[in-house]
């Protein structure tokens, strides 16, 4: 295939891209494929937001004083990090960018189900991550993102109002995702392309959905009941009016904890993706890793109660929790075993998608296993609360969700722009972000154990060392988030031209030029073959 | 700089030697499940680059014995995670007989304990070594939580209700005690100390400085003071059940149901009278919700305590 | 252009697939729905398991006759709803718009006994929040049993209100001609909606009205 050089202003045909400049044609588009592009300009803002919060935070942990902000800002400072990223960053990113531009592509359709309500969809998101960012600026909320009452409905005096409805409006662009995904999947699939023929990445979004769906409604009531009793003071939850603070918990670790499942599905899909295209081998044990997926998005509903072991419910709701959080434990070690079993035998080169992938197989790793850890009960007693749980879960959502990401953009970036990026540049910043992650989240677990607590704006003297070396990890991954964002704006304009398949990979997303038309497809393709059919003698072009 | 990097908590009490234990157990399982993926993917990745004499992948038929394999060993391993974590926070759970109780009430931003004897302590605690102590903890506001790391244990204290904890000191010394639910703006600050004291040492604090009312002479005085005894007469004649020796025992509803009153039993009953009225009586007891502090129920339960024991305080 | 093509959206391959996509889209959403009520749901169970006879208490103070007969209305307008879907789809329109009509009367009709109710209950100080005056026995939970019921009939009445503005949407859709057999599936769903919105009526009335009714 050929990588010839664009010049600057030498059109690529007639794509999605160049259809129409005008403003206009984007803000009001149907067009999954600029919707997805709309949605990866937004996020990325809001990514920078999150992570220069995430940097303040640290930067004033440096000093067991806490010198750097007051611990009111602190408080809003955490609490903004962990809405921005998990609500307006993460759990949009994977579904709603590199969902969107494929689900369509993948199944060899011309849209998603309803393109209508997916331009509604980002609508909704802008709408609501507005509202948070103003409620930032105007003076923030510092309940933590977890909101937990009677904190967050009778003593705050944050904007937990405004910013609960921000959340509540976003959390309709997912529902509206979700929607469109499981009615796209099921009704507007090529002929040939069963249900086991379908590439993986669209079984996890397909998992995805179904908690999206399901979960995303209980979020919604558990904020209107929130706002409800903040603005009314009618005592859901609060005890000195006969509610019950429990209550609000289980309501949202309800949705919170299938979040974060929503959060890392996709990202397993990606590599479910990845590895078999740079390994040039069919994925080991297709059928389990599918319905893996699937376990996951089910038993992942029944295990909420293990964020309340300590809480304040009974014992024996506890085991069940504990009992249940193991089992959802089994379905991901599938996963891992035969993503690794994949690479057996392969011809494996060292692209950037692949390096993300190695990333993620190893820091996932890590992450899942010390979420048997929090899922032990005794031990849970001791680390919940303490950075034990923090370092856990950003071993999950950065080392895996965050590198599965970047592992996706860089993978289908061909694809969505026509250009080609440099991969010395980009694999350079792979290892800068393995390596920074590493060093600012490994120490957080000893500080864990140790017995440092979490949304501490100040912390006794012996814990600083620690906190140190986890600031200059910090620094680090912030410079390896940094890297991308300059060569890949770069490539836009001066990379090579990427051709319909630079990696030589499998899938009818494959088969359509960089960038693809509007209508994907001239003709509806049909399918003959299994997902990765690859024969092992896959050529890719050169790095 | 070494002495100021610790890598591993101090221990201070019984159940914190059980507690160790498992987590080395899981760190020993995790580590050597990490090793295996990192070096097999290490290992294949190298192994099977593409290069001249590998340009060829080999497609591999599945393996369902592999897949069972690597499903089963894993939840067996989890298995003996989850019954040996259940049994040990079973434990963690319950108190053993006659363990002593000291109370707590937490708010925003202080930890306030208070020893049945008399002492009150404000973000400080002393135990001494080798008894049970049982916390019975309230919060007057929003939740917190009490943690000590060096005992290894933790439990929430949430408003409306009480919580409770117990340990074992087991080592002379000072350590750490932190807030750790969030809950508000000095959530850091909320920290202090728990001094773990030889017994004698211990008796010694408890009898020295200032000698302030033990909680039940405190709490019959609220008793009084509040007109309880009106219609809660010792003999049952009156309005409302004799409260002689009632903690802990169960007790008969209206409707046929039985309840242990326990504390919280207590507590329900002076805020919210009409949920659970014992059998043969009306619903007449007014609520005294915004009359009694915490504190104050707290020590009128001590005093209800030290009726049943007979001792007069 | 034959209505078969007009009828069909770009990204479609066939009507059978835009028709499939429509119905099933609506069940998702209703899915969305059901989980939204649950969790009202699940608050009322544990407080109603907690504070019994305060439930009954304020369910006493809700007016059943009213309720009753917004039941009996809400159910026959799923049977008008479900002739206009059965009109969309024969062409039958000036059938189509009698029952739409019909549909939205009775909708209204509801609404408008919902309104009276509320009234009924902000002139007795039973509405909870800063004006609550209940004198009765256990109060505070009381309130909390208000709670429940305007936030549950609440949100029920707001989605019947937004099932009002799609059925007079459909109306005018169908006055212009808009509707055809081939292009029904906007009703068909409209339908599904309501049917739905109904459904969750059924349940609401016996929690809500019918607690501790005989004593």
């Amino acid at each position: 295939m050929s990588t010839t050089l664009l010049e600057p202003g030498q059109e690529a045909g007639r794509n999605y891209l160049n259809a129409d400049y005008s403003i206009r044609s984007w803000l009001l588009t149907t067009d999954h494929k600029r919707i997805a592009i709309l949605y990866l300009v937004s996020i990325t803002f809001l990514f920078v937001v999150g992570g220069a919060s995430a940097g303040l935070m640290r930067l004033n942990l440096m000093t067991p004083q806490g010198a750097l902000t007051s611990a009111e800002t602190y408080n809003k400072l955490f609490t903004m990090h962990g809405l921005i990223m998990i609500f307006f960053f993460l759990i949009p990113s994977i579904p709603a960018v590199l969902g969107n531009f494929l689900v369509p592509m993948m199944i060899g359709a011309r849209d998603v189900a309803f393109p209508r309500l997916n331009l509604l969809s980002w609508y909704l998101f802008i709408a609501g991550s507005l509202l948070a960012m103003v409620s930032a600026l105007t003076g923030g909320v510092d309940t933590g993102w977890t909101f937990y009452t009677p904190y967050s409905t009778t003593y705050s005096n944050s904007y937990v109002v405004m910013m609960a409805v921000g959340v509540f409006i976003a959390g309709f662009s997912s529902i509206l995702t979700g929607m469109n995904f499981i009615v796209t999947i099921h009704t507007m699939r090529a002929p040939g392309l069963t249900w086991f023929r379908l590439p993986l990445f669209l079984w996890s979004l397909y998992a995805t959905s179904a908690i999206f769906i399901l979960g995303t409604p209980v979020l919604a009531i558990s904020i209107l009941l929130l706002g409800l009793e903040r603005i009314f003071g009618v005592g859901i939850f609060d005890p000195k009016l006969g509610g019950d603070p429990l209550l609000f918990q289980h309501l949202f670790w309800f949705y919170s904890h299938p979040a974060v499942y929503v959060m890392i599905l996709p990202g397993m899909g990606v590599i479910s993706e990845v590895i078999p295209c740079f390994a040039r081998k069919r994925i080991f044990g297709y059928n389990f890793v599918a319905f893996s997926s699937v376990a996951i998005a089910l038993i992942g509903f029944l295990v909420w109660g293990h964020h309340m072991f300590v809480s304040g419910q009974s014992v024996y709701a506890g085991m069940v929790f504990s009992f249940l959080s193991f089992l959802v434990a089994v379905p991901s070690a599938i996963k891992v075993f035969n993503w690794t079993a994949t690479l057996y035998k392969g011809a494996i080169t060292y692209h950037t998608p692949m390096l993300y992938a190695f990333g993620f197989l190893g820091l996932f790793t890590i992450g899942g296993l010390t979420g048997l850890f929090l899922a032990t009960l005794a031990v849970d007693v001791h680390v919940h609360d303490t950075y034990f749980v923090i370092a856990h879960f950003h071993y999950i959502m950065v080392g895996g969700a965050m590198m599965a990401y970047l592992g996706a953009i860089h993978f289908w970036w061909p694809k969505i722009s026509g250009r080609l990026y440099p991969d010395a540049w980009a694999r350079l910043s792979a290892v800068v972000i393995f390596l920074g992650f590493n060093l600012t989240f490994f120490p957080q677990f000893i500080l864990g154990y140790l017995g440092m607590p979490r949304r501490y704006h100040a912390y006794p003297p012996e814990f600083q060392v620690l906190h140190v070396m986890s600031t200059a990890g910090s620094s680090i991954l912030g410079v390896g988030y940094l890297i991308p964002l300059v060569y890949l704006l770069w490539s836009l304009r001066y990379g090579r031209a990427a051709g319909p398949n630079p990696w030589g990979a499998k899938g009818l997303e494959w088969q359509t030029p960089s960038p693809p038309p509007t209508e994907n497809f001239e003709r509806t393709p049909v399918v003959t073959e299994e997902a990765y059919a690859y024969t092992g003698e896959e050529a890719s072009v050169d790095a | 700089m070494v002495s100021s990097l610790p890598l591993f908590p101090e221990r201070a009490s019984t159940i914190g030697a059980d507690v160790d234990h498992l987590y080395f157990f899981l760190l020993a399982v995790s580590a050597v499940f990490a090793a295996l993926i990192f070096a097999s993917v290490f290992y294949l990745a190298i192994r099977y680059r593409r290069r001249p004499a590998n340009l060829r992948a080999e497609q591999v038929p599945g393996s369902l014995t592999l897949e069972l394999t690597w499903s089963l060993v894993p939840l067996g391993l989890m298995m003996v995670m989850f019954f040996w974590g259940a049994d040990l926070y079973f434990r963690l759970a319950r108190p053993p007989d006659g363990a002593a109780e000291i109370y707590v009430v937490a708010k925003q931003w202080m930890w306030k304990l208070q020893h049945p004897e008399g002492p009150r302590e404000i973000n400080e605690l002393h135990v001494p070594i080798g008894r049970p102590i049982r916390l019975i903890m309230a919060s007057e506001d929003v939740i917190h939580s009490f943690y000590v790391p060096a005992f290894r244990t933790k439990q929430d204290v949430v408003p409306g209700r009480y919580t409770s904890v117990w340990f074992q000191a087991t080592k002379a010394g000072r350590y750490r005690l932190f807030c750790s639910q969030y809950c508000g703006a000095s959530h850091a600050q909320m920290t202090g100390w728990v001094h773990v004291m030889q017994p004698a040492d211990y008796e010694n604090w408890l009898s020295g400085g200032a000698t302030g009312e033990s909680m039940p002479a405190a709490g019959e005085r609220l008793f009084q003071r509040l007109g309880c005894g009106t219609c809660h007469r010792p003999d049952g004649t009156g309005r409302g059940p004799s409260l002689e020796g009632v903690l802990g025992k169960p007790v008969l509803l209206q409707g046929g149901a039985k309840v242990l009153a326990d504390e919280a039993y207590v507590r329900e009953s002076v805020f919210n009278p009409d949920a659970r009225i014992v059998a043969g009586y009306q619903a007449v007891m007014p609520t005294f919700q915004g009359q009694i502090t915490e504190e104050g129920l707290l020590q009128i339960i001590a005093y209800l305590k030290s009726l049943q024991r007979g001792a007069q305080p | 252009m034959p209505d078969s093509e007009l009828a069909l959206a770009h990204h479609f391959v066939d009507l059978d697939q835009q028709h499939d996509a429509a119905t099933l889209g609506m069940w998702v959403f209703l899915v969305t729905e059901i989980m939204f009520f649950g969790g009202l749901f699940a608050g009322y169970a544990l407080y109603r398991s907690i504070y019994p006879a305060a439930f009954g208490h304020g369910s006493r103070l809700c007016d059943v006759t009213l309720g009753a007969i917004n039941t009996v209305v809400l159910i026959s307008s799923s049977l008008t709803m479900a002739l206009a879907v059965r009109a969309a789809q024969l062409g039958l329109r000036a059938r189509l718009i009698a029952f739409l009509a019909a549909t939205l009367l009775l909708g209204s009709l509801f609404l408008g006994i919902k309104f009276l109710e509320y009234s009924h209950k902000f002139h007795e100080h039973l509405v909870p929040g800063a004006g609550f005056g209940y004198s009765g026995p256990n109060s505070r939970q009381v309130q909390l049993f208000l709670c429940f019921y305007f936030g549950m009939t609440g949100l029920h009445a707001l989605h019947m209100v937004i099932g009002v503005g799609v059925l007079l949407v459909l109306m005018v859709l169908a006055w212009r001609g808009h509707i055809t057999p081939l292009r029904s599936n906007s009703v068909e769903v409209a339908g599904l909606y309501w049917h739905f919105v109904d459904i969750v009526w059924i349940f609401l009335f016996p929690l809500l009205y019918l607690v501790d009714l005989h004593k």
